[in-house]
């Protein structure tokens, strides 16, 4: 167990976002704003550490051919606890993220560090995955929603920073996250090409 | 008479208006992941506009008849994922013994549906727009129409793409996802289209 290591792939060199290209219709699809990013990405992070640990748990005695059932299964019984519980405590915030909630089931993040990391490793390296993956995805939502709020809409977290003439609105319409999310990338496969040229 | 122009109405913003991936961001994955040539992205079209009419007759029939009576709404995440998971390993083994020549052109794409956030968003979104039986199994199969537009579409502008010049860091998704933000702001044209 390596956690540096880890810790390091999951922000930077193995993002789930930016790197292994998972999870975009969620990552699209919600960040108009700070809130939304914060509750998505935290719920993300919640079922991916909660499934991975599960998940390394039973991975012994779950035959082969029938995983990714089993995946899904516990995955879904996750996303429903977390689901029930923002709809009890934050219903302001699963009205906002309606359907993407339950739709995190087929979130592939999860499903492929499943299949990638825990049903391969101990119990101890699959909770700090998800711990670390998960805040990966979460500071991608982050990043997209600051940009995307900040000059769409000209709020950050609701209160006014740049006046209401200004932003540019298309930003927070569909376009806006497929272009964010595009230049996201193709400042990060910049960086790492770089980081590599400089090794 | 009502009843039709309600289905018109939900035929056309699911094609256009409110097209799945263009403004719901449902189904990015494949619509990324397969859209390198047209002939597999017509395929993976069929399939999912097939699996998700199926999917929403199927999943309605379920909350309708089996989640409500039993009080158990709550397992509706559970429930539908579980049910899309079979239909497709069901069709899967339905092609293979009767339509063999579909089964190895769709290939690898069909247990990848499964995962199509697309098929298990418009199960949801019919129970919670409240459709009934027709106007839900219709919503499933013009939002798998619209999907098809879109990915046929853009797999075409995408293999021209190859003789496009542009910064190397933009090399993959990058510049798909820049030209889907494109194809976006010109399906947005059609968002004034909610005639009824």
């Amino acid at each position: 167990m390596n956690l540096g290591k880890q810790l390091k792939e999951g922000l930077l060199t193995q993002n789930p976002v930016l790197v292994q290209m998972l999870g975009l219709c969620s990552t699209m699809a919600i960040t108009t704003s700070i809130m939304n990013g914060l509750g998505m990405g935290v719920s993300v992070l919640i079922i991916l550490t909660a499934a991975n640990v599960v998940i390394s748990a039973i991975r012994k005695i779950v035959p082969d051919k029938i995983r990714i059932a089993m995946f899904i299964v516990v995955i879904a019984g996750f996303v429903t606890c977390v689901d029930l519980l923002l709809q009890a405590f934050v219903p302001a915030i699963a009205e906002s993220l309606g359907v993407f909630i339950p739709l995190i089931v087929v979130n592939c993040i999860i499903l492929g560090r499943a299949e990638a990391f825990s049903y391969k490793n101990g119990v101890g390296a699959s909770f700090f995955d998800g711990i670390f993956q998960g805040l990966g995805y979460t500071l991608v939502l982050l990043a997209m929603c600051f940009i995307r709020e900040l000059l769409g809409a000209g709020t950050l977290a609701g209160f006014r920073i740049i006046p209401e003439q200004f932003p540019i609105g298309i930003l927070t319409l569909p376009v806006g996250g497929f272009l964010v999310l595009g230049f996201l990338i193709a400042a990060m496969q910049w960086a790492l090409s770089k980081s590599k040229e400089g090794k | 008479m009502d009843q039709i122009s309600r289905l018109l109405a939900i035929t056309l913003a699911a094609i256009l208006a409110n097209n799945f991936i263009f403004s719901q961001f449902l189904g990015i994955c494949p619509f990324l992941g397969v859209s390198k040539k047209v002939d597999t992205a017509v395929g993976m079209g069929f399939a999912v506009t097939f699996v998700m009419g199926l999917a929403s007759a199927i999943t309605w029939a379920v909350y309708n008849f089996i989640l409500v009576p039993l009080d158990l709404e709550y397992m509706q995440t559970v429930a539908f994922i579980l049910v899309i998971a079979s239909l497709v390993q069901f069709i899967e083994m339905f092609l293979q013994k009767s339509m063999p020549s579909l089964y190895t052109a769709l290939g690898v794409y069909l247990p990848l549906i499964t995962t199509n956030c697309a098929v298990l968003g418009v199960a949801l979104l019919n129970i919670q727009e409240g459709y009934n039986f027709i106007e839900s199994v219709v919503y499933g199969i013009t939002g798998g129409i619209g999907f098809l537009v879109a990915i046929v579409l853009f797999a075409s502008i995408r293999e021209r793409l190859v003789f496009a010049e542009y910064p190397k860091s933009f090399e993959g998704f990058p510049i798909a996802l820049v030209t889907a933000g494109l194809m976006a702001l010109a399906f947005m044209g059609f968002s004034g289209l909610v005639i009824w």
